[in-house]
């Protein structure tokens, strides 16, 4: 067998069942052996567009994306995705074509040493330099994708190998002796942490992406409501605990409730699951928590004590911790005062904005949730869209807010929203944009009408970059440098990539144009034109406590 | 604060602009970096000399290290006991009136003179990190030129 059907026999016995990507010419070969594939190939019109949407598809069907790209310009256009799902543990693996092996070093056509410039950005990357430790790379490179703390992996491969010739041996097993994740807790803490929760008088957990990644949120659930705790979660724990539930406080930090900020911050007890209390979450470091033991349960060592002090720390899959710390916990706290001092800040400083009769970003998402009845995969921008997509849709199951965390990527959401659809064709998938992000990665439109995949794009068109213009506004005395960005006529350009267009202007368009956009079965675009300088609150500035709020409570 | 720590990783390209890398993306300090083949050559250990103002940077270095698929063990040698030495090459001014000075100094450590010209000798030393110094404050009398040295190597005892 050739380099390149080893490597797409590979692919396969792995479970892929669809690569995104953009063919080149130090990746002819593979190209050539996809041509007598079953493997669903999608090509979109930028790489950054196939990396995302790896990572879109990884996100919402828990099983490794793919991506694929040439060599050079393809590879280094991959490299913003690849740091993105890395920064968001996503599992992801990465195939680049390279320049023959003896070119390599010469500054080839487009060569670029793309080992070395996703070191950083990668869980583990390689360079295939013979034929016969392919399948075994790429074995290991699935394996470290998806396991302990998953992330990109990254597989360059030299056109010269590609067309070497092999015999095909698949390992059954992979053996790694130097990765050898942590699944399970250990005893001894476990046993701790249950005899900390029993005597805790204001408990809450305060669960992040990890839930979601070790499929931990069942166990979370009956964790709550066992111990009667309120519940907090980060950005990419959206999804984890249902927004529904009477224990749910939304999610915490920089844009988080009020109501869930406060509770942290007054806590005596944080049980964190699969979060790395990141600094949108903590606020100043050392004003938060003041009074809170802290419970980490991580499957990363690193993540461990890296920001805040913890006082149990639990490595291994949140799921399975969560089973053992379950079967642990004897005695339950009674919060039943703490809930209603909980509730007292909910009723206080509920989420809130201004309806005035003006069209309102918040209204529209709000419509949305309504017109989908919760049952849309979001996929999100990054800045003002994405957090008031994090705040007024109400998600009750994981997988379905889809949004770049870590990274922050302008741009994510459209790709990302291909993959989701492609890995879950059934769902109705809305991409929530601003009229910056949009542009980014625009092009991709014709790749989801090019390929019949019906996303549907609601962009919060504010004529602004709006979470820059809105700390320009709070921090720089409203001088606006470069924030004001013009756009397209979006209706125009949707009809010409084969979508449909439509723009909305008044509150009671609003719910028909959604309607119309679940209803059509091609990809819709909407041009909402919101209040342009709406902002996102509550808001905590950067650098203070997390109880600091400015603007947007009642 | 410094502190020694030692790593076995996999003999393969790359592994070192990967420890490089992961110190100078996480904005920590090497002080000094010996690497060899070990008696497995599939296996190669490094002794790194590490900067870190705290234990809890030291903890995340490790940590961090051991996070990379190509690292095998991470030792701490902060509070394991353990040799250590480290090779000192210098070259050392030289004249027919101080030969026999500069051989009386190396009477108390283990050096000598390897090899000299009429008014400069090139000088070898292994010693832990004590006896390195209190060498070069003595072959400071005299007048070093350069001053090239391995970095320390550590093994555990």
């Amino acid at each position: 067998m050739k380099g390149s059907q080893i490597l797409l026999e590979s692919l396969k016995r792995e479970g892929v069942e669809v690569i995104f990507g953009y063919p080149g010419g130090q990746v002819l070969p593979i190209f050539d052996s996809l041509y007598d594939s079953d493997i669903k190939f999608i090509l979109t019109r930028h790489e950054q567009g196939a990396a995302h949407a790896a990572d879109g598809y990884a996100r919402a069907t828990g099983k490794a994306g793919v991506c694929l790209a040439t060599s050079g310009p393809g590879a280094t256009n991959l490299v913003t995705g690849i740091a993105n799902a890395y920064m968001d543990s996503i599992p992801m693996v990465a195939i680049t074509g390279q320049v023959k092996s003896f070119l390599i070093g010469n500054d080839a056509f487009q060569e670029a040493d793309v080992t070395g410039i996703t070191r950083p950005i990668t869980k583990h990357n390689y360079l295939v330099k013979d034929i016969k430790d392919l399948v075994r790379i790429i074995r290991e490179a699935f394996y470290i994708a998806s396991t302990g703390r998953p992330g990109p992996v990254l597989i360059d491969i030299p056109s010269d190998i590609q067309v070497m010739d092999a015999e095909f041996n698949w390992p059954q097993d992979i053996k790694m002796r130097t990765y050898n994740p942590t699944l399970f807790g250990h005893p001894g803490q476990i046993k701790k942490a249950a005899k900390l929760i029993a005597a805790a008088k204001k408990p809450i957990i305060y669960a992040g992406g990890g839930v979601i990644t070790s499929g931990a949120h069942k166990e979370l659930k009956i964790l709550a409501e066992k111990i009667n705790a309120p519940l907090t979660w980060t950005l990419m724990g959206i999804g984890a605990f249902a927004s529904t539930h009477e224990l749910a406080l939304g999610m915490l930090g920089m844009h988080g409730t009020a109501y869930a900020n406060h509770a942290i911050m007054e806590s005596d007890l944080i049980i964190a699951v699969g979060a790395r209390f990141d600094d949108r979450v903590t606020g100043r470091l050392d004003a938060f928590a003041p009074y809170a033991k802290i419970i980490h349960i991580d499957v990363d060592p690193s993540s461990i004590s890296k920001n805040v002090n913890v006082h149990i720390p639990i490595v291994g899959d949140a799921k399975n911790i969560l089973i053992e710390l379950l079967k642990e916990i004897k005695n339950t706290p009674d919060t039943g005062d703490w809930l209603k001092t909980v509730e007292g800040w909910k009723k206080k400083y509920p989420l809130s904005y201004k309806d005035d009769g003006k069209l309102k970003p918040q209204f529209v998402i709000e419509q949305l949730y309504e017109a989908t009845e919760g049952g849309a995969i979001i996929t999100t921008e990054v800045g003002q869209n994405q957090m008031w997509a994090a705040q007024w849709y109400k998600y009750t199951a994981p997988r379905t807010f889809i949004s770049s965390g870590g990274l922050g990527t302008m741009g994510f959401g459209l790709p990302a929203a291909i993959g989701v659809k492609v890995g879950c064709p059934e769902r109705v998938v809305f991409d929530i944009a601003g009229d910056g992000s949009i542009q980014m990665n625009i092009q991709e439109l014709m790749t989801c009408t090019a390929n019949k995949i019906n996303v549907k794009v609601a962009i919060l068109n504010n004529g602004y970059l709006g979470m820059v213009r809105q700390w320009q506004e709070l921090f720089y005395k409203r001088r606006y440098s470069q924030v004001g960005i013009t756009s397209p006529d979006f209706v125009k350009l949707a009809e010409s990539y084969g979508a449909v267009g439509i723009c909305v202007t008044k509150k009671e368009e609003v719910r028909p144009a959604l309607e119309k956009a679940i209803n059509t079965n091609n990809t819709v675009l909407i041009d909402f034109r919101v209040e342009p300088e709406e902002n996102v609150f509550p808001m905590v500035p950067a650098g203070q406590a997390i109880n600091q709020f400015i603007g947007g409570l009642a | 604060m410094k502190h020694t720590i030692s790593l076995l990783v996999e003999n393969k390209f790359g592994v070192l602009a990967r420890i490089a890398g992961l110190f100078s993306a996480r904005g920590y300090n090497i002080a000094s970096l010996a690497v060899s083949e070990t008696l497995d050559p599939d296996i190669s250990y490094m002794t790194i000399v590490v900067e870190a103002k705290d234990v809890k940077i030291l903890e995340q270095i490790k940590k961090q290290l051991n996070k990379l698929i190509d690292v095998i063990t991470v030792t701490d040698f902060t509070k394991k006991e353990h040799v250590d030495r480290e090779l000192v090459l210098a070259k050392v001014k030289y004249s027919a009136k101080n030969k026999s000075k500069l051989e009386n100094v190396f009477k108390k450590y283990v050096g000598k003179i390897v090899q000299h010209k009429a008014d400069v000798a090139i000088i070898e030393a292994v010693g832990d990190n004590g006896q390195i110094k209190s060498l070069l404050d003595e072959l400071n009398k005299f007048g070093i030129q350069e001053l090239i040295r391995t970095g320390k190597l550590a093994i555990s005892n």
